[in-house]
């Protein structure tokens, strides 16, 4: 209440174990600054608003007054755990030295109650991923004690049950694309998690042998709809589910009489539940039955190559293809919005699903620890579990039921003590329950909202905080829903918004100055996703959305959408669970299960029989191109992935090279050698031969191996300069339309013949003017219309630019943009002089040839009434207000989504957002992948704030900004973020924080947006002043629209590590490596010592710079260079030594660069070189001629908010 | 004082405003099916597009007929319009033909709102300025008479 027992509030004091208000430490925040701060700035500038500062308490203790008691408790419990376990991802959201939010009044920690404590403290250990154990009272003992062990030692579990593992693996029918190098990362991730999995199935795998071997795995797996061998045996007509063919196992039919119970199961009570909750966590009496049975997860270890295999079968071609042909019905036109599933759903006799299921599964885990091996038994115990359990639920939990029905969890949770006075009405109404509040929220594992909440309204004064960056990663904010919706809510890599508490109303969103909006990277690389085979695909009758994880089921025959709210029937099929093989459990499907599915779709979503995978590559070979040398890494790396290219059977390429004429390359199979057509007519191009240049790439591999191996000497003495390259896409889309396809174009100089030619508008002396930049638009539209003529025909072009001068990427890139495709840009490439663009080419081409892909996709976006969808940012082309349509789909392409609120939202209280990308695998089949986001929506502001999602809300804005310098200008677009920055922080402190405050206080969760902003400010694309090439700067614009979130934010802020001193504290591990994680580090010279080695990962680039003074031994044992001065300019690679340092720096490096899709070169810094500018670029919280540094921009922000 | 040289622009302009109310209502339905999603925005632009510079001229020829005529008070009632139909025309995409109804742009609800909005307004403009040429044409043609008359 005093101001002395604040002063050491905000200290570490709060954290203590030892409750004594007054007790701390000495407070970080009167060392931190008063030592750091002096030695860079003049002191008075800090001291004054210490002062400041200290003198306020008295208002603390104001509002600690008012503050309601049951705040009080959540607060002292999540310090309490925070405290305990500092290094959790709740701790990451501030730096430890600040946890204690100022405005956390002492007699709090006094009230700290012991008793509430204690139960949380395993549970804020178990949070993040185990939330089951949150409800250990209702289970009876012996119920719960699988739990818990299977909790502590998963390989404990596998121990115990003794089938192989590669039989685990090949119960994966799913692995749908396990293989992707990208994504190595989500697999570390997800390493606890994958742990559990064999312990599922393997229990599994005995259980399925011995039930019914009816039919062979091959038939099983074939056997969709061309085979319904063992549909009669199934109770429910139905076919054996995939999965279980591809366990390798026979069809498992469960007991009539198990079925049955399992229809029974949900008693009143129960039922009541699932229906408020989704089924999956909320109720015991529903989660046992699967325990025994086959829940299998994904995941791409390479020992699981049956697995993987299997999941092939399972995938591609055969069971689907079955049920393409036996259905043949192609009346539709519009592929997303036909109504004909519903009937085929209704009148097929017999239907196969197929899908593997979560891999975190508790009640499989628990299933695992049956040791019973016979099918009969082992069904039983969760039935009869079920049956018990039933009513301890419903009894135990009375107060649930509310909770779970409004599933975001009560205001009272999320509204920090500051906003009381704003929304006394919500307090009065939610402190009601507080008796059994704790309970509730100990039972929903629900007190990570206080915290987070709490954690993301803190007030952070940005002038006195020193280190505002977390040393390690920012991780996104969760929203704030009950346990069982967080958990199975999409991942925030896929699916991100930028304020997790959606405003009610438009009018709420406009106070807050924060951008609405999406971040969504669709078709990233997954390592599981479960992929569902069926007839009917589920989906909302009026708004089409398809069954998700979020809906709710009214009883066991309807379910309610959750984004248009109308009530529908659960068709047939889908009672039947192919997980479980039960029946009457529609609550277990997959699609229930997981908010990130995919579906084999039916004919309904085609317009046309799935395309062949077509690639044609458009080749530059004028004098120019010749000189840079890129054919031969070109057509070197092709050869060597020739074999990998996405595609089956049918996949088809074809060659196209032009100078000022335009040459095919007829590679007919039959030919002794391939024959070059020229075409010199480009006004009125033509195809010499159509039905030769695209060819079987099976059929004709040794014709397409000869010409790679051809064309780089071909034109070796060419003294062609122009180039035509309007003409040389003119042809490839003739060439192109029928079937639709990928163009790759590879392009070195402005285009100077025939249609599309361009001039050059660059003006060298204005690069680094501070006032207008110009010529940011295209200079033509031609590109643009033959990039929406190609994406009416379903072809992407993506451009390769590799020119060492300006060549107009502003129009060029316009025929990617809007085609669906990528870009890439090497600036001043060549093969010999410039090493490091050659070894990036040729790295991001291996990538790219190999890469995943998806043919003629649309994506449509759908989100709950009332929120609708403003603009879209990304390369596509937007078909109507929902709809984009996508030639190609690459797993390395991200889009942004700004979203308006046309309805208030008070009626509801939860919004889900659902993307759907309906796509022709490169195996010829159609698939849909379904992602859907569920958010808690808010009426206060606060909570607005407290869930805002600073790299989301980064991200979202840079992509406006571009829009905005682009149709006005740069400088335009510049000042709006910096009035982002200024009316997001005043809007906070005239309404959020009513702290009298001098200084600039921003809430913790947008600590870091002043930064970002200025980070932003100084990327290539907005910056002003400093000298930048106009390719460069519109090469920017294009990568951050087109970018997923993480590596845009890996562009805008750089991660800065030391890694002349890594050591294995708090290592990951990864494949049997220890990766060291140092922390990161500001972008300031002020942390950069002459003494140490840095590495800078700016996301395509890592710059490891190496000081004058660095140690020997570093130099000498990671570099393998005697001294400093010896250290070769252009180094790439880290020599392998044998030395342990070396072996830290080298695993470290390579975790970073597999961690992405494109992995980023290394460039060695050394103090003299041209490389070093770059580096020091990048250091952006400093000074530079033309931009402010942090601390200028936080005092020109501050002046702004004071006028 | 014959059939004045006034007479005939209000009845020519008569006809051709009606055309121009054509063409806004095609331009409102077209709007609105965008909206809901009916069309593809290729589809729907280049008809659209090419409606664009008919119209604009039409409302040109409106202009200087009356500025001939010398309707100043009519002509000074349609300078605005004139004017917002230069600016819109010489402030188009830097990226050529393309007036303003651009297919990868019109989605944006910003712009989709603006171009419905405008419609809207054209429409209530053309369609009073239509009942007002109707006007001076009677009133016209009664001066024509009411000197014919008593002859």
């Amino acid at each position: 209440m005093s101001a002395p027992g604040f002063n050491h509030l905000n200290s570490s004091a709060g954290h203590s174990t030892n409750p004594t208000p007054n007790g701390g430490a000495a407070p970080p925040y009167q060392n931190g600054p008063a030592q750091a701060y002096p030695s860079m700035h003049p002191p008075m500038v800090y001291s004054s608003p210490h002062q400041n500062y200290t003198s306020v308490p008295g208002h603390y203790s104001q509002i600690s007054n008012k503050a309601p008691v049951v705040n009080n408790q959540y607060d002292v419990n999540y310090y309490h755990n925070s405290h305990q376990h500092p290094p959790t991802a709740r701790a990451s959201q501030g730096p430890p030295a600040y946890g204690g939010p100022q405005g956390l009044p002492h007699p709090y920690s006094g009230a700290r109650p012991p008793a509430s404590s204690s139960p949380h403290v395993p549970m804020s250990s178990t949070i993040p991923q185990h939330p089951a154990p949150f409800q250990q009272p209702s289970y009876p003992p012996s119920y719960y004690r699988p739990y818990s062990t299977s909790a502590q030692g998963p390989p404990a579990q596998s121990g115990v049950v003794t089938v192989p593992s590669t039989a685990n693996a090949s119960s994966y029918p799913i692995v749908s694309y396990p293989t992707a190098p990208g994504s190595s990362q989500y697999g570390t991730l997800r390493s606890s998690q994958t742990s559990y999995s064999p312990c599922q199935s393997s229990a599994v795998a005995p259980q399925n042998m011995l039930a019914a071997p009816l039919t062979s795995p091959q038939l099983a797996a074939l056997g969709n709809n061309a085979l319904p061998t063992p549909a009669g045996h199934t109770p429910s007509g139905y076919t054996a589910s995939a999965e279980s063919a591809v366990n390798g196992q026979a069809t498992a039919v469960p007991p009539p009489s198990f079925a049955q119970r399992l229809d029974q199961s949900p008693t009143p009570a129960g039922s009541q539940a699932f229906r408020a909750a989704r089924p999956n966590a909320g109720s015991p009496a529903i989660e046992r039955p699967p325990c025994g049975t086959p829940t299998t997860s994904v995941h791409s270890s390479p020992a699981h190559q049956q697995g993987m295999h299997y999941g092939y079968v399972a995938n591609s071609g055969v069971s689907s293809t079955a049920a393409h042909l036996s259905s043949s019905s192609d009346e539709d036109e519009e592929e997303e919005e036909e109504e004909d599933e519903e009937e085929a759903g209704a009148d097929s006799s017999s239907t196969t699903s197929s899908a593997s299921p979560v891999p975190n599964n508790y009640e499989a885990m628990e299933g695992g620890s049956y040791p019973e091996s016979s099918s009969n038994v082992a069904p039983n115990p969760p039935a009869s579990q079920a049956s018990k359990a039933a009513k301890p639920f419903g009894y135990g939990y009375p107060s649930l039921q509310p909770a779970y029905q409004q599933s975001p969890v009560p205001r009272a949770d999320s509204t920090p003590p500051q906003s009381s006075g704003f929304n006394p009405p919500g307090y009065q109404q939610f402190s009601q329950p507080y008796p059994t509040m704790n309970q509730l929220s100990a039972a929903l594992g629900g007190l990570s909202l206080p915290e987070q909440q709490l954690e993301g309204l803190r007030p952070v004064n940005l002038l006195q905080e020193r280190n505002i960056l977390p040393g390690e990663p920012l991780q996104a904010p969760v929203p704030s829903l009950s346990a069982d919706l967080k958990r199975s809510n999409c991942s925030p890599d896929t699916f991100r918004c930028t304020l997790t508490n959606v405003p009610q109303t438009q009018a709420l969103l406009n106070k807050a100055k924060l951008p609405l909006g999406l971040l969504l990277h669709p078709f990233r690389d997954l390592t599981q996703l479960p992929v569902i085979t069926s007839n009917t695909i589920v989906r909302c009758r009026s708004c089409r959305t398809y069954i998700n994880p979020f809906v709710s089921f009214l009883d066991q025959r309807r379910w309610k959408c959750n984004l248009c709210y109308r009530v529908n029937d659960v068709p047939d099929e889908f009672m039947y669970n192919p997980l479980t093989r039960s029946y009457g459990e529609p609550h277990k499907r997959p699609e229930v299960q997981n908010s990130t599915v995919e579906f084999i779709a039916s004919s309904d979503y085609m317009l046309r029989p799935p395309q062949p995978a077509v690639y044609l590559f458009v080749l530059d070979v004028s004098h120019n191109a010749v000189e840079a040398g890129y054919l031969n890494v070109l057509c070197q790396t092709l050869l060597e992935n020739l074999e990998k290219l996405p595609g089956d059977t049918r996949t088809r390429v074809g060659f196209i090279t032009f100078d000022s004429t335009i040459h095919f390359y007829n590679l007919q199979e039959g030919l002794s050698q391939p024959q070059m057509l020229v075409v010199s007519d480009i006004d009125d191009i033509f195809i010499p031969t159509p039905d030769s240049l695209l060819v079987n790439l099976k059929e004709s591999k040794e014709l397409v191996k000869d010409l790679l191996n051809a064309l780089p000497n071909m034109f070796t003495h060419t003294r062609e300069t122009h180039s035509a390259l309007g003409p040389a896409l003119q042809a490839a889309y003739k060439l192109m339309s029928p079937t639709g396809g990928r163009i790759s174009v590879f392009q070195t100089q402005l285009p100077s013949l025939g249609a599309g030619l361009l001039h050059s508008r660059e003006d060298p002396n204005q690069r680094s003017s501070t006032k207008v930049v110009q010529h940011l638009g295209p200079a033509t539209d031609f590109y643009k219309k033959l990039a929406l003529d190609c994406s009416g025909q379903q072809i992407a072009v993506d451009l390769f630019l590799l020119s060492s001068q300006y060549s107009d990427m502003a129009s060029l890139a316009c025929v990617s943009k809007y085609s669906a495709g990528s870009i890439f840009y090497y600036p001043s490439f060549h093969d010999v002089h410039n090493p490091t663009q050659m070894e990036k080419f040729q790295k991001d081409l291996q990538r790219y040839l190999t890469r995943k892909i998806g043919f003629e996709a649309v994506m449509r976006i759908r989100c709950t009434k009332g929120l609708s969808i403003h603009t879209f940012h990304g390369n596509f082309f937007v078909r109507s207000t929902d709809l984009l349509s996508l030639a190609n789909v690459n797993p390395d392409s991200g889009f942004a989504v700004q979203m308006s609120i046309e309805e208030s939202l008070a009626d509801t209280s939860l919004v889900c957002f659902q993307a759907a990308l309906l796509y022709t695998s490169s195996k010829g089949k159609r698939r849909i992948r379904v992602h859907t986001l569920c958010l808690p929506v808010v009426n206060s502001l606060s909570d607005v704030f407290a869930g805002a999602d600073v790299q989301a809300i980064t991200c979202l804005l840079a992509n406006m900004a571009i829009d905005r310098s682009v149709s006005s200008n740069l400088s335009d677009a510049r000042d709006a973020l910096v009035n982002a920055v200024v009316d997001s922080l005043s809007a906070y402190r005239s309404t959020v924080s009513n702290l009298q405050q001098s200084g600039l206080i921003a809430p913790a969760s947008l600590r870091l947006f002043p930064l970002y902003v200025l980070a932003l400010l100084k990327q290539k694309a907005l910056r002003t002043g400093t000298s930048t090439r106009l390719d460069d700067r519109v090469f920017a614009m294009c990568e951050f629209k087109s970018q997923p979130l993480q590596q845009i934010m890996r562009m805008i802020h750089p991660n800065l590590y030391r890694i002349d001193d890594l050591s294995d504290e708090g290592a990951l591990h990864v494949n049997d490596t220890m990766v060291s994680q140092p922390p990161i580090l500001q972008l300031t010279a002020e942390k950069i010592s002459i003494q140490g080695a840095y590495l800078m990962d700016c996301g395509t680039g890592l710059y490891l710079w190496v000081g004058k003074g660095c140690s020997q031994a570093f130099i000498g044992d990671v570099l393998g260079c005697q001294d400093h001065a010896s250290i070769p300019q252009n180094m790439t690679q880290i020599p392998e030594l044998e030395t342990p340092s070396s072996e830290r720096t080298r695993s470290f490096i390579n975790w970073l660069q597999e961690n992405r899709s494109f992995s980023p070169i290394l460039h060695v810094v050394k103090d003299d070189s041209s490389a070093k500018t770059n580096f020091f670029q990048q250091l952006i919280e400093d000074r530079t001629e033309a931009a402010l540094s942090y601390y200028e921009f936080l005092l020109h922000i501050q002046q702004q908010l004071s006028k | 004082m014959a059939f004045t040289f006034a007479a005939f622009c209000y009845m020519l302009t008569l006809v051709l405003c009606a055309a121009l109310i054509f063409f806004i209502i095609w331009h409102i339905i077209a709007f609105d099916e965008l909206r809901t999603d009916f069309k593809n925005p290729i589809d729907q632009c280049n008809p659209g597009r090419a409606l664009v510079v008919p119209e604009y001229s039409i409302h040109g020829l409106f202009c200087l007929m009356f500025m001939c005529a010398e309707e100043w008070v009519t002509l000074g009632l349609n300078i605005p319009l004139l004017f917002y139909h230069l600016w819109r025309y010489f402030h188009r995409p830097a990226d050529g033909s393309e007036v303003m109804y651009d297919p990868v742009s019109v989605m944006n609800a910003d712009i989709l709102n603006y171009c419905q909005k405008e419609s809207w307004c054209k429409l209530g403009f053309y369609l009073l300025s239509f009942f007002y040429y109707l006007y001076r044409v009677s009133l016209e043609s009664a001066d024509f008479e009411g000197i014919a008359g008593p002859l």
